[in-house]
């Protein structure tokens, strides 16, 4: 079983969610999918259409940059993390 | 006995304000929607629950739902979404119940329903398949669906407006759209008056004339009689032809607010430092402007599209909130403003709610 660890503005958004779970998963896409069934609505703050991950998180398998069809060890380590350059507000208000 | 409450929007959360009867009291709470960015609130009259639209630069977009009062909150973005070939959707500009239904207006600009109450959400694909949209550019804050006004009565026609783009209607439930933008200018294209291309801020419908709407346009004021077939510039006697926000009083069909502000290529600000709402009781033939209580001097502050609202109290509340943070409220029709709270994040977007 794979361990993914989510952000703390991630778990904000999902109160039953827990942050740090196991989950049995090939690729960081299938990993994704597990979240969304413990917490329905979980992939869509982690992908964007594309399918994709959203701009502004970032996801490392075993502290290397992964994406979403980067495989998975049955021991590796997953971490989401919201990136420093999604600080900004959404939407120009002008 | 009733309570008021102002719902805010702002860059970094919404904000809620509980006042007394008077409306002259108020207090403060939030950041709520943890902290993302809110670009509207408003209330689905079906059950009273609060709404809120907005995005998150890490999360994407969603509509935020309150059953009680904002205590607690819920989210979904399911379906929306323009497909894994369309464009992405950084937020949701708008959110706005009617007929047992809710509607978001996104970025970019399209429509979006759901049926369940906010749970799923469904593209109304027939706003994006009008034949202008190859052309629709965005304007200085995105290519957004900022405006949605459904008809009181018949839930098949309703009107939203899209920045740098226009006016749409439609009469089929969403089926498809009719550009009505006839009269009103695009005061900075080689062509003035083209089907669409017209910069509309705000969208606003007159009290028991459904056929009657307002708009406050990058280019001026204008009115239509005729659901937006075609429209009569007002903007003689205004300070300013830009401005963002327009507000209709509830129950009188003649008078509306604007916050007219400087010339868009010299700061959108007001005017002067002087800061000032104007109304009109005569449908736009005449304006009054209305500064007391209001900072008169070395007061540069804009006003977003969504961030003024109207109550619907006799005589009506008017509320505005402004991109520096204060939030200004009128019990007497906008004729003397306080300030209700200031020190906010950037304001996009103030409701206001009267639950009996």
């Amino acid at each position: 079983m794979a361990t993914i660890i989510l952000p703390r503005s991630l778990i904000a958004l999902f109160p039953a969610a827990p942050r740090r779970c196991d989950v049995d998963a090939a690729t960081v896409a299938e990993a994704i999918d597990r979240l969304d069934e413990l917490a329905p609505g979980m992939r869509n703050r982690i992908v964007d259409a594309g399918p994709v991950l959203r701009e502004h998180i970032k996801v490392f398998v075993d502290q290397q940059p992964a994406v979403l069809g980067t495989s998975l060890r049955p021991d590796s380590t997953i971490h989401v993390i919201p990136a420093v350059s999604g600080g900004q507000a959404t939407g120009r208000s002008a | 006995m009733t309570r008021n409450l102002l719902l805010v929007g702002t860059s970094k959360g919404a904000f809620i304000l509980d006042g007394d009867a008077s409306r002259r009291s108020w207090s403060l709470r939030g950041p709520l929607c943890n902290g993302w960015p809110i670009h509207d609130l408003s209330v689905d009259p079906a059950d009273g629950a609060i709404l809120a639209a907005g995005g998150s630069a890490w999360y994407g977009p969603a509509v935020f739902r309150s059953e009680d009062l904002g205590s607690t909150w819920s989210h979904s973005s399911e379906g929306l979404t323009y497909g894994d070939d369309g464009p992405k959707i950084p937020t949701i500009w708008n959110v706005t119940a009617a007929h047992g239904s809710i509607w978001a207006g996104a970025e970019p600009a399209g429509l979006f329903r759901s049926d369940d109450r906010g749970a799923t959400w469904s593209h109304v694909s027939g706003l994006r398949d009008h034949p202008s949209r190859p052309g629709w550019e965005p304007g200085a804050g995105g290519l957004i669906c900022h405006t949605i006004v459904p008809h009181p009565d018949d839930a098949d026609r309703m009107w939203v407006a899209i920045s740098a783009v226009g006016t749409f209607a439609t009469e089929d439930g969403g089926a498809t759209w009719e550009a009505r933008n006839r009269g009103v200018a695009a005061c900075f294209a080689p062509d003035p008056y083209p089907e669409t291309g017209q910069c509309v801020h705000k969208l606003v419908m007159a009290a028991g004339e459904p056929d009657s709407l307002y708009q406050q346009n990058h280019c001026g004021v204008y009115r239509s009689a005729d659901a937006g077939r075609s429209w009569e510039d007002v903007s003689q006697g205004l300070v300013s032809e830009f401005g963002f926000v327009m507000g209709a009083h509830p129950r009188d069909p003649a008078t509306s607010w604007v916050i007219p502000l400087s010339h868009p290529e010299e700061g959108r600000l007001s005017p002067d430092g002087a800061l000032a709402v104007w109304r009109t009781r005569d449908r736009g033939d005449s304006w009054e402007r209305h500064g007391d209580g209001l900072p008169q001097k070395n007061a540069f502050v804009g006003v977003l599209r969504e961030a003024l609202a109207v109550d619907r109290h006799d005589p009506a509340g008017v509320y505005f909130g402004t991109s520096t943070g204060q939030l200004y409220g009128s019990v007497d029709e906008g004729v003397s403003w306080s300030l209700v709270a200031d020190h906010l994040p950037p304001i996009w977007g103030v409701e206001a709610v009267a639950l009996d």
